[in-house]
């Protein structure tokens, strides 16, 4: 789950991280207010969404008097904001963050995430600050420094001693560095973060270390300890038929192709979407039923798939172990009723009660394509979707 | 021989008398696995499914001298359930439950290690030897005794690949889930090490997916280590890059640990790639003749 930056900065301050003063706002208004509030005459100005790249894409600016905020919160709020890592629809902008400006000397990345290869929490650290960082981890890997974190004694004073030393800072800096790299340990332990990230982390013309920038993600698994944070969750920001789908313990995951995909297991699901693909198809769509499906959420499924209007035909790929393909085959019949179903489908059930599946389909007398093969049921929907078209 | 279980293993159940543990305990009694007891806290001195259950691992390992447990317990005790596990002395731990926190998983992991246990999952299918001993949530009938080794990161992917090598006549040794998580206690190389020195096992067919570098690694090491015919596939060549493909380590992140990367290490390792899902029997057969 992804936080918006002002979120993560409001936790920074719970942890004494150093961020500078800020005030969110969600109207003109509120953003011409915030020039009270936080005094001076020049701000910076971000929007808050889900998605990297905002400073390229122009939703990070400098801007001066109350004039200056009332024209940036205007021309943004209730505006989608496309960048390089959104798609071209955009993320909403419901909220503005205005900050008390800080005046940069250098700036550095730091970034926390769980490093799969050696199971440990790293803190990777550059002097790359502020640009892409997946950049300077692919041509230049030696200018990130990295300390791992035991998971039993947790970040040393040494660790964040080493790096402060590599990224060049002397004296009280070190030491502000160390702190600032013991409180981020301690926030994404306890906050069971997936990835925290300071891009940049600046010292100021004063000399002191900063945190401008912050981004926390937490993993969705650990929030049933979180509670606090998962109300911090914006479905505003997530992909409205994902949002949808996950309330149905369904992920979906919407792709350009025309051939809707309902299968169960996350693997299975894409690598049906892949077969699709091989076949001369294009899939629409990920979907995964999940272990727990029932016929209500196969139904719910079928219209998300169908609320594609690109979708001309689905293939429907179910290996039974705990899911039983009789409830997929109810489910399937239920959708016929509801919501009408005019595009062809193509059914291959395997595994727990297949035949059982495929004679209730039969008993339906709906007009289903059934298959017991993988490749065949693959090109009898790709042959569809290319018929229809 | 098979790896990591066969008709003598004896195995437990945390979480025996919940509704996922009552249901796939009584399928292993049904395909024949020595299911010789489970554990629920307050439950101890009662008789579930016709076998004892135990307060805690202690009792149920001293009283039954069960080496295996299976776990189904909900996610936020998962930690906790491995933990006594692993304290009790068991030597092989499958947890299957899904949705465990991530950081669980580091402690977990690292403690397991460090008392020469061997964790399998978590959110895995489970672990079978045809014939012998089913530990899991696997369809056991699309199982048939035989000598290929399949791994795999994900479940129903698994029963496909099974399926396709049961249909060629062929059967497995063994068949491992390793789990879609970040954080898996036992990886791809873990257990391929087991397939190459089991003198049962003919071939392998390993299933990857995208996300992390795992597949890339196994690569390395069935380069250097792995003698024995590889089929591998590799699921997510069409995922988009920063969208989570369901299990929570399938996602490509800052471009890394895509299908076309996987695919090429795996090439160079001297791997039979498949990029056809369909055609893994195939490949398979193809590699015995």
């Amino acid at each position: 789950m992804n936080l918006h930056e002002f979120q993560a900065k409001e936790l920074f301050r719970e942890y004494g991280l150093p961020v500078s003063k800020g005030v969110v706002a969600t109207t003109v208004e509120e953003a011409v207010d915030a020039a009270e509030q936080l005094g001076g005459n020049r701000w910076a100005c971000k929007v808050q969404v889900h998605a990297g790249g905002r400073g390229k894409a122009g939703g990070v600016k400098l801007v001066e008097g109350p004039d200056g905020l009332q024209e940036f919160a205007s021309s943004w709020l209730g505006q989608r904001l496309v960048t390089h890592q959104t798609d071209q629809l955009g993320q909403p902008i419901n909220h503005i963050y205005i900050e008390e400006l800080a005046d940069i000397d250098r700036e550095f990345y730091l970034g926390l995430v769980i490093d799969r290869s050696s199971r440990r929490v790293v803190v990777m650290a550059s002097t790359e600050g502020g640009v892409e960082i997946e950049k300077v981890a692919e041509e230049n890997p030696e200018r990130i420094l990295k300390a791992e974190i035991d998971p039993f004694v947790g970040a040393q004073p040494y660790q964040g001693r080493e790096l402060a030393f590599g990224l060049g800072l002397r004296d009280g800096q070190v030491r502000q560095f160390t702190e600032v790299f013991l409180g981020l340990c301690r926030l994404f332990h306890e906050l069971d973060c997936s990835l925290v990230e300071v891009n940049p982390l600046v010292v100021t013309s004063d000399g002191s270390v900063h945190c401008l920038d912050a981004k926390i993600n937490i993993d969705g698994n650990a929030l049933f300890r979180q509670s606090r944070l998962a109300d911090l969750r914006d479905p505003k920001q997530e992909d409205e038929r994902e949002a949808q789908a996950s309330e149905f313990g369904l992920s979906y995951v919407a792709l350009d192709g025309n051939i809707g995909c309902m299968v169960n297991g996350a693997g299975l699901a894409m690598g049906t979407m892949d077969l699709v693909k091989y076949y001369g198809g294009n899939p629409a769509n990920f979907l995964d039923v999940g272990g727990a499906v029932n016929k209500q959420s196969v139904a719910e499924a079928f219209k998300i798939i169908l609320d594609d209007s690109d979708v001309k035909a689905v293939l429907i790929n179910i290996f039974g172990g705990i899911v039983s393909c009789v409830v997929i085959a109810e489910g399937i019949v239920e959708a016929y009723k509801e919501v009408g179903v005019s595009v062809p489908v193509v059914v291959r059930f395997d595994g727990n009660s297949a035949a059982e599946g495929r004679a209730f389909l039969e008993s339906s007398g709906l007009d289903i394509i059934a298959s017991t093969t993988l490749q065949d049921a693959t090109q009898k929907a790709v042959d569809a979707a290319g018929s229809v078209s | 021989m098979s790896i990591l279980v066969d008709q003598n293993t004896r195995v437990i159940c945390q979480g025996i008398t919940g509704s996922q543990g009552t249901m796939h305990s009584r399928q292993a009694l049904e395909y024949g696995t020595q299911l010789v007891g489970g554990v629920t806290p307050g439950k101890g001195g009662t008789t579930h499914l016709g076998v004892p259950v135990f307060d805690t691992v202690r009792e149920a390992v001293a009283s039954t001298s069960a080496t295996i447990s299976v776990i189904y317990v909900p996610a936020r005790f998962c930690l906790d359930s491995i933990l006594e596990a692993c304290e009790a002395g068991i030597e092989l731990i499958v947890c299957i439950t899904e949705g465990v926190p991530t950081l669980d998983m580091l402690k977990a992991k690292a403690i397991v290690d460090n008392a020469g246990s061997r964790l399998i999952g978590p959110n895995c299918p489970g672990v079978i030897t045809p014939g012998q001993c089913k530990i899991g949530i696997m369809p056991g009938d699309i199982h048939e005794p035989g000598r290929i080794g399949i791994v795999s990161r994900s479940g129903t992917l698994t029963y496909e690949a099974v399926k396709q090598v049961t249909d060629k006549g062929l059967g497995q040794s063994t068949c491992v889930g390793i789990g879609g998580d970040p954080i898996p206690g036992t990886n791809f190389i873990d257990v391929i090490r087991l397939f190459e020195e089991d003198e049962e096992t003919d071939a392998i067919v390993m299933v990857g997916e995208i996300g992390g570098t795992a597949e890339e690694e196994t690569a390395e090491y069935i380069r250097g280590s792995v003698a024995k015919p590889i089929v591998a596939y590799v699921a997510g060549a069409t995922a988009p890059k920063g969208k989570r493909m369901g299990h929570a380590g399938a996602i490509i992140a800052g471009g890394k640990g895509t299908a076309a990367e996987k695919y090429e290490a795996l090439d160079r390792a001297g791997a039979a790639t498949v990029r056809n899902l369909a055609g893994i029997g195939d490949a398979i057969t193809e590699c015995l003749s």
